[in-house]
């Protein structure tokens, strides 16, 4: 066993990443839990939204935290109208055919950024990128800090919406009783594209909060995807606090797998608890959420 | 019968292509648009005939490659031996999977991305331990001699394929005459009323995934020995997964000429893009992830529905039918 001035830090950098991990999954968890579909394209509109904080960067000095009232808004449009224009179309009454459409739009998102912007990773350079806080002994990078907190905040506020307003109330409804709410007047169709258009301003969010810390190149998307999706398995499919405490979960396990097991071999643990949740127990730690 | 001969006669035709075809271009083409043919049969056999849809069959077209390869270089053992364990490995892979899922009654979505998980847990496997020669890959002795499995001409390579494509879509034709094909079909219509009428569910999809990744394997050895070289990302990585499904999508899932249909339209659309954009990066992929929406979209049930063929006319009846069931659903 190691001692702790090894094992602090590896599990504080997990906290933080996994908080990030959680951001990501929380979109995925809300479009399941509203639509019961899974959005393969995750990963891709995540890679559409770094190459978004990046751009503004990189052409206009936009500081990544400034581009929180950019970007988000512009992910939530962009969710809206795939749902509207795409998603619904492609259905034919069979989860597997929109997992094909996501599918085959993660692949055309990847490939056209790879076309336009080559496989070039490209990274923001800010003022606080590398400033560290001393947290109890254990140094940890600023935007890893932000993003922590970022992500937090940000799933409050989506709990309060969810919980206050009318319209987290429709999709509330909606995700537990489809006609039942359309025969109390709910525009069903409306709130499905809401949905699917907060789960990518979500996105949207995390990628701000991301950029800082991380890089952006056409298959970014890759590595997030199967973790959030493990995260939403993890905690339960459509469950908030699931997702969090699931985003957790596996940013530490990676953390402390990369420690013991090395960078290559430590992403298997991810993988395991992935294959033996799903095996065991797919309706996840917390179940459903609704 | 008929369709018997128009198979036999199409894979009789594709036989001779060697002998006219002068240009090792040509022919490299067409074995490409083979190879795709079938791998996207043998995804077909457990997507299209037994209605599960796997997102990770690489693991089964990997492990038929690492298998024969580690057995050459590792142990050297005959390739044509390796062939045969090969393809033993990838149908007892896709019948342990099967197993492990299907017991715990995972379907639809969450057996795409178990599938998924494996594949990429064998990926990391595979880059992590030395007998696979980790991340640098396995690399195979040319020997060019056919007791070696390699081949001078690429018309042994050629023969090769078309003769393991054959055997898989041969297997097709006989399914769809066989007791086990009507009950791969009932399972994937509707798998809780096959059961009530006797059918077990369980071992029918066990077998599917079993033959399913016999042939991935099967390719997979096939792979090892025309590249001879293997590496992780080849092996395990997403881009057979998705080749596979393509081309059973865009031929028409559920049919016996679909999967080639569907290779051959799809290269020909590739080639076609390549010689009029060039060579960009991604713009073959970007064209496969437009053709997989457009056929989702519009063409759910494949090329093969818009032929006038008994085949087609099933494929639709069938969809109308469903298509009235899910309005009685909804009324």
């Amino acid at each position: 066993m190691p001692d702790m001035t090894i094992l602090w830090p590896a599990i504080l950098n997990g906290v933080t990443t996994g908080a990030l991990y959680a951001l990501i999954a929380l979109g995925l968890t809300l479009i399941y839990g509203v639509l019961h579909i899974i959005n393969f394209a995750h990963g891709a509109l995540l890679m559409v939204g770094l190459y978004a904080v990046y751009f503004l960067w990189r052409f206009l000095g936009l500081d990544p935290y400034v581009s929180l009232l950019i970007v988000p808004p512009l992910m939530f449009a962009l969710g809206y109208g795939l749902q509207r224009g795409l998603i619904t179309r492609a259905g034919h009454g069979r989860d597997e055919n929109i997992l094909l459409v996501t599918l085959g739009l993660s692949i055309i998102l990847e490939n056209l950024a790879l076309m336009a912007f080559s496989s070039d990773t490209q990274t923001v350079d800010t003022a606080y990128g590398f400033s560290t806080l001393d947290v109890l002994g254990a140094f940890v990078p600023v935007p890893k800090v932000v993003a922590f907190g970022g992500a937090v905040a940000t799933a409050l506020a989506l709990w309060a919406f969810m919980a206050r307003t009318d319209l987290g109330r429709a999709i509330r409804a909606v995700a537990k009783e489809k006609k039942g709410a359309q025969l109390v007047g709910i525009d069903v169709n409306h709130v499905y594209a809401m949905s699917f258009g907060i789960g990518i301003g979500v996105l949207g969010i995390a990628a701000c909060l991301l950029m800082p810390s991380y890089y952006v190149n056409p298959s970014v998307g890759h590595g997030f995807v199967l973790i959030a999706f493990t995260i939403v398995v993890l905690g339960g499919m459509g469950s908030f606090v699931g997702a969090l405490i699931g985003g957790v979960i596996i940013g530490v396990v990676e953390a402390l797998g990369g420690l013991f097991l090395g960078a290559s071999l430590g992403q298997i643990g991810i993988f395991a608890i992935f294959i033996l949740i799903l095996l065991f127990r797919p309706q996840g730690l917390l179940g459903r959420l609704q | 019968m008929k369709r018997l001969a128009v198979l036999v006669a199409i894979f009789a035709g594709l036989g001779l292509l060697p002998l006219l075809v002068g240009s090792d271009f040509w022919l490299n083409a067409i074995m490409l648009a083979l190879f795709s043919a079938l791998i996207g049969q043998a995804w077909n056999i457990a997507g299209g005939y037994a209605g599960q849809f796997s997102f990770g069959h690489a693991l089964f077209f990997g492990i038929g490659a690492y298998a024969v390869a580690v057995l050459q270089v590792d142990l050297g053992i005959n390739p044509w031996l390796g062939m045969l364990v090969g393809g033993a490995l990838g149908a007892g892979a896709g019948a342990a999977l099967g197993w492990l899922t299907f017991r715990y009654g995972l379907r639809g979505s969450y057996f795409a991305l178990v599938t998924l998980a494996f594949a990429e847990v064998f990926r990391i496997l595979a880059n992590s331990t030395p007998f696979t020669g980790a991340g640098e890959g396995i690399l195979i002795k040319l020997n060019p001699h056919p007791a070696m499995l390699q081949f001078k001409a690429l018309s042994g390579y050629y023969w090769l394929l078309l003769a393991l494509t054959f055997a898989c879509f041969l297997s097709v034709w006989w399914l769809e005459r066989s007791r086990l094909g009507a009950q791969m079909l009932a399972v994937r219509d509707n798998e809780d009323a096959a059961a009530a009428v006797g059918v077990d569910a369980f071992a029918v999809k066990l077998k599917a995934m079993a033959l399913s990744g016999l042939f991935m394997g099967l390719a997979g050895v096939f792979y090892t020995q025309r590249y001879l070289y293997l590496d992780p990302g080849l092996a395990f990585g997403p881009t057979q997964s998705v080749e596979a499904l393509l081309v059973a999508i865009v031929g028409g899932i559920g049919t016996l000429f679909g999967p080639l249909l569907g290779a051959f339209a799809l290269h020909l659309l590739g080639e076609a893009a390549q010689t009029a954009l060039g060579d960009v990066p991604g713009a073959n992929m970007v064209i496969y992830g437009t053709v997989l929406v457009v056929m989702v979209l519009f063409l759910p049930r494949g090329l093969a529905s818009l032929g006038k063929a008994g085949l087609g006319k099933a494929g639709g009846r069938r969809q109308g039918l469903r298509r009235r069931k899910r309005r009685a659903k909804d009324a």
